[in-house]
């Protein structure tokens, strides 16, 4: 049988956590067929044909997918995964939407995060906020799945040469309407996918100061997070957070800032290759996962790491 | 306006997770048991919608063992209504959790329903999106912010770029994020009143659900544990280290 892969992206580029869900179909074995539905997305789906290990390319391309409306990409994908024997989406707040739909509109179970594949039909996956990791068996005749996009290393976008489909499907199930969004504007790294990621805790103190790390951000061409502890006490918005609640980053360097390591934030990054703690408390839990620990007060550390990094890079 | 709040009960959030030494999963016996912080927003939630004049009558429901019931009057307690209790001691996975659900918005028929994004235990992030998708009602999830309009619900979702608004007819699903509200905390004089409150018993057989899933787990392990590094002495050692040693820099 083969896999449907849903594209993640934003209709006009492509999102890496695509390609890593595309290596996790791999891991399964089978065609690949990649689904781009959005509005306007030509770009999209010239760019995913080119991914490496795509058999086919199939594009909704109309206004009723154009914002993700989780109930029309339900019916969408759950209309065409009846010829697949897996779906598989990333694990982003798009495909956490709607994929629980697909699932129950074909009424079979789904798999949520998974970070391995140990065959067709078994994955495993985090439970507990990553205190526990559990081997599941799907026996359903569809496997839905989402990916943790950073556990699978991303496969090539470029090589690729499959062919394109336009459907002519459009599902409108008119129970919701797009009102608004206001997204965080920033010229730097998205989050999940930056190779090396700079987070701030409550030891910030107040959003303000989180300048500093946006300066050595910007050294190192790092996209900044932050703890719960810090969006909960209202320093940054919600988007920045690192940890089970929030995004799971697992970049080259992690640079923990004035974060405690509350077991939940380490879910969301202790997958990082290298991890570096600055933290004045030198009984703070985050040691015991850093590679490189500095017990230093931030405000002078992060000032000197700033000058520090301007010698070398 | 009814409002439908679906509970679970589930592990403290305080208790430390340990892996069974047989690898079937977690241990359970003798941990403290709480209601699910999501779902505490959830009944905070309903709870502001009553005090602002919009719900006429919270009805909780939960999906559980005998104990449950204890997590359906930790919610009567903080200003629900009544409560109902789908007793049973299966594994109930997202969807038959969904389809009972479905069975009790048939019944009761909701303008809205309430659930948390996931349970901190098996952090599926389902069942209230299949919920929606059985009933054909529309699905606001991972909620900031829930404003009744009428016949119509905006909800303003946290979305990975920021937020993002959407519009539902009524009646529709919400499953609640974090920033939603801060639940308040049940005064004893509300935890004594909870106890009169009517709480309904049933079985899945009697809403006619069968909750076999599909899935199976065949083994729970901890986590491969981090070695912890080394302490650097300066800035100056760190950024060094991480230039020539680890070369990510």
């Amino acid at each position: 049988m083969s896999i449907l892969v849903i594209a993640e992206h934003d209709n006009s580029s492509l999102k890496q956590a695509t390609l890593n869900v595309v290596a996790a179909a791999k891991a399964v074995g089978g065609d690949i067929d990649v689904l781009v539905a959005g509005e306007n997305v030509s770009a999209v789906s010239e760019a995913a044909a080119r991914i490496d290990g795509v058999n086919k390319v199939l594009v909704a391309d109309n206004a009723v997918y154009g914002h993700f409306l989780g109930e029309n990409l339900g019916e969408l994908v759950a209309e065409l995964g009846k010829n697949y024997g897996h779906i598989f989406a990333a694990a982003g707040t798009v495909g956490k939407d709607f994929m629980p739909r697909v699932a129950a509109l074909l009424d079979v179970a789904q798999v949520s995060d998974i970070m391995r594949v140990e065959s067709e039909d078994t994955f495993v996956r985090p439970i507990y906020a990553g205190n526990a990791i559990a081997t599941v068996k799907n026996s359903d005749s569809i496997k839905v799945v989402t990916v943790r996009a950073t556990a699978f290393d991303p496969v090539a976008g470029e090589g690729g040469s499959a062919s394109v489909e336009n459907l002519d499907i459009v599902k409108d199930a008119g129970l919701s309407s797009f009102v608004k969004e206001e997204l965080a504007k920033s010229d730097r790294p998205d989050l999940a996918s930056a190779g090396i990621v700079i987070s701030g805790g409550r030891g910030m103190q107040n959003g303000e100061n989180f300048k500093m790390l946006e300066q050595v951000a910007d050294l190192l061409g790092a996209a900044v997070g932050a703890s719960r502890a810090a969006v909960d006490a209202g320093f940054v918005p919600n988007d920045m957070q690192v940890g089970q609640t929030g995004k799971i980053v697992a970049p080259q360097l992690y640079v923990a800032v004035g974060i405690s390591g509350a077991i939940q934030h380490l879910a969301g990054m202790s997958d990082s290759k290298v991890i570096v703690a600055i933290n004045k408390d030198e009984e703070a839990p985050i040691f015991q996962v850093a590679d490189y620990g500095l017990v230093a007060d931030l405000f002078d550390a992060v000032p000197e790491l700033e000058a520090e990094l301007k010698k070398v890079i | 306006m009814k409002v439908l709040v679906a509970v679970k009960r589930v592990i403290d959030y305080n208790v430390k997770v340990r892996v069974k030494p047989d690898n079937t999963g977690v241990d359970l016996a003798n941990v403290k048991m709480a209601m699910n912080p999501f779902c505490e927003i959830a009944v905070e939630e309903a709870v502001r919608l009553k005090e602002k004049g919009v719900a006429t009558e919270i009805v909780v429901v939960s999906i559980g063992p005998k104990a449950a019931q204890e997590q359906i009057r930790t919610a009567l307690a903080l200003g629900a209504d009544r409560g109902i209790h789908i007793e049973t001691d299966e594994d109930v996975q997202s969807l038959a959790a969904a389809k009972l659900l479905k069975a009790v918005v048939e019944k009761e028929e909701p303008r809205l329903v309430i659930l948390g994004k996931q349970s901190i235990d098996s952090d599926n992030n389902q069942t209230g999106q299949m919920l929606a998708a059985l009933t054909g009602m529309g699905q606001g999830t991972f909620a900031s912010e829930v404003e009744i309009d009428g016949e119509k619900v905006n909800v303003t979702r946290e979305v990975d770029g920021g937020l993002m608004t959407v519009s539902l007819g009524l009646p529709a699903v919400v499953t609640t994020d974090l920033r939603l509200n801060e639940p308040r905390y049940a005064s004893l004089p509300n935890i004594m009143k909870a106890k009169k409150k009517p709480l309904d018993n049933m079985s899945p057989a009697d809403l006619g659900v069968d909750v076999a899933g599909g899935l199976s787990v065949l083994k729970v392990e901890a986590p491969a544990a981090r070695q912890a590094g080394i302490k650097v002495d300066d800035v100056a050692q760190l950024v060094d280290k991480l230039k020539n040693e680890a070369k990510v820099i």
